[in-house]
């Protein structure tokens, strides 16, 4: 199922063995359509579905939702660039472990530096920081993507994927805030009598504005198709 | 079917010493890196505790603005820590500005719904009653049980929560409980909340078990603690 996912993700992205490679231009170290690609076209939450977890359950305020995207991007940023410096010297029978060590080293990383810039944050994101290991967004770039690149190439595949992930958090995070707390990063902005809707910081919440951001993605995409 | 196996291409095996050593090279590389972060940021996060720590002492126990950690040794005594000394804190007394005893500050820890919650209470000596809580650590379910620490209706149970000791001096009057949301009746029950009962309970079950144990101690050398300051300063 996994592997499904994976190789599912990225039918876009080919293997940079080609000869073209030869020469390679410095426009090549960093791709601006692989940075365009994960913010918007293949956008990993609006588009991919991916990275659930996180998406549903830490969104409930907008200050979770960027720290996590934030996080996740690190993650996916580093490991990208490890998986993709190390490419050759992986063997294909362990890829999968060993990508797994890497992002956990990551993450275990992230976790110590949350702690050492904001006891508080730490505090507020809990357990969803150690949760970041299993994301399938970053074992996807890995697979999918960073095994096969260069490490230009995989850094701006995981920037753009990281900031694409981190906006579809705080669209998600901003909505549920406003309507279930009143507030947008703690500045109160609703009304003293405005009855907070208690379902939008539930989980039931993250399902029904996913829902929403869904279909107006979608929306947007299919009125540009045509 | 013999002929379909021979159209799939053998891939070529990698020998389990190329793997091993492989998992190896990288285990080695990401526990360096885990090793180097973890101490470079030491003092750092230690020091960010302590602040959080010392702030919570003062959140927890009303117009405290000093505090001295104790120890509790093998005999049931507590003792103060002086600067530089360490040890097992088992409670932080809280001064006002005179040396005059606030109350003191205890941590207990206990069983939530998703892994063990670490808070830190406040208890004032004179009025018998916790009058401050504050979640120190807790993994419970983002909206429903992290509600122990943030909803003001709950946080309202502990401005004044009696903790009584009986006659005797060696156990609490009442003990400590959660009831159902709007089912508090007495002094000494926490309003629980609908949707993190059994992390509410938790509360109820933690603050219950350390008063028992902690407040018989509290009491009975409250003189004690309270010469402490004028020792040590």
């Amino acid at each position: 199922m996994l592997m499904e996912t994976l190789t599912k993700v990225a039918p876009k992205n080919t293997p940079d063995s080609s000869p073209k490679k030869k020469g390679r231009k410095p426009a090549d170290l960093l791709s601006n359509d692989e940075f365009i690609k994960g913010l918007w076209r293949e956008n990993p939450v609006f588009v991919q579905v991916l990275g659930m977890c996180p998406v549903l359950a830490v969104t409930n305020t907008a200050e979770n939702a960027l720290a996590m995207g934030l996080a996740t991007s690190f993650v996916l940023l580093m490991s990208n660039v490890l998986v993709s410096s190390l490419r050759n010297f992986i063997p294909k029978e362990v890829r999968i472990s060993s990508y797994i060590l890497i992002i956990a080293t990551f993450v275990t990383i992230i976790d110590y530096v949350i702690q050492s810039i904001s006891v508080e944050l730490h505090k507020s994101l809990g357990a969803f920081i150690s949760l970041i290991v299993v994301n399938c967004l970053i074992l996807s770039r890995a697979e999918a993507f960073a095994s096969k690149n260069t490490i230009g190439k995989s850094v701006s595949d995981a920037l753009g994927m990281g900031m694409g992930f981190t906006f579809a958090l705080l669209c998600l995070g901003v909505v549920r805030e406003l309507l279930g707390s009143g507030s947008i990063f703690g500045w109160q902005l609703m009304m003293d009598n405005f009855q907070t809707w208690i379902i939008m910081i539930l989980p039931a919440g993250g399902f029904f504005t996913l829902a929403l951001w869904l279909l107006l993605f979608n929306g947007l995409q299919l009125k540009k198709s045509k | 079917m013999n002929k379909v196996h021979k159209d799939i291409p053998k891939q070529a095996q990698t020998s389990s010493s190329k793997m091993l050593l492989a998992m190896a090279g990288i285990g080695a590389v990401c526990a360096l890196l885990i090793a180097f972060v973890f101490e470079t940021t030491l003092p750092r996060r230690e020091s960010l505790k302590e602040e959080a720590l010392q702030q919570a002492i003062f959140k927890v126990v009303p117009n405290g603005k000093k505090s001295i950690a104790f120890v509790l040794n093998d005999e049931g005594i507590l003792a103060p820590l002086g600067d530089g000394e360490k040890g097992e804190v088992a409670l932080y007394a809280a001064y006002d500005d005179n040396g005059v005893l606030q109350g003191v500050a205890i941590e207990a820890t206990g069983q939530g719904y998703a892994d063990l919650i670490k808070v830190l209470y406040g208890y004032s000596l004179e009025r018998e009653a916790i009058v401050g809580h504050y979640v120190l650590e807790s993994k419970e379910t983002p909206g429903l049980g992290d509600r122990i620490e943030k909803d003001e209706r709950f946080l309202t149970n502990f401005k004044m929560l009696s903790a009584r000791l009986d006659a005797s001096g060696k156990q609490l009057l009442h003990p400590i409980v959660t009831v159902k949301e709007g089912r508090k009746q007495q002094t000494w029950e926490i309003d629980g909340m609908t949707g993190a009962t059994i992390s509410s309970r938790a509360i109820g079950d933690i603050l219950n078990k350390s008063c028992q144990q902690m407040l018989p101690l509290v009491q009975a050398q409250k003189e004690q603690i309270q010469n402490a300051y004028g020792n040590l300063n």
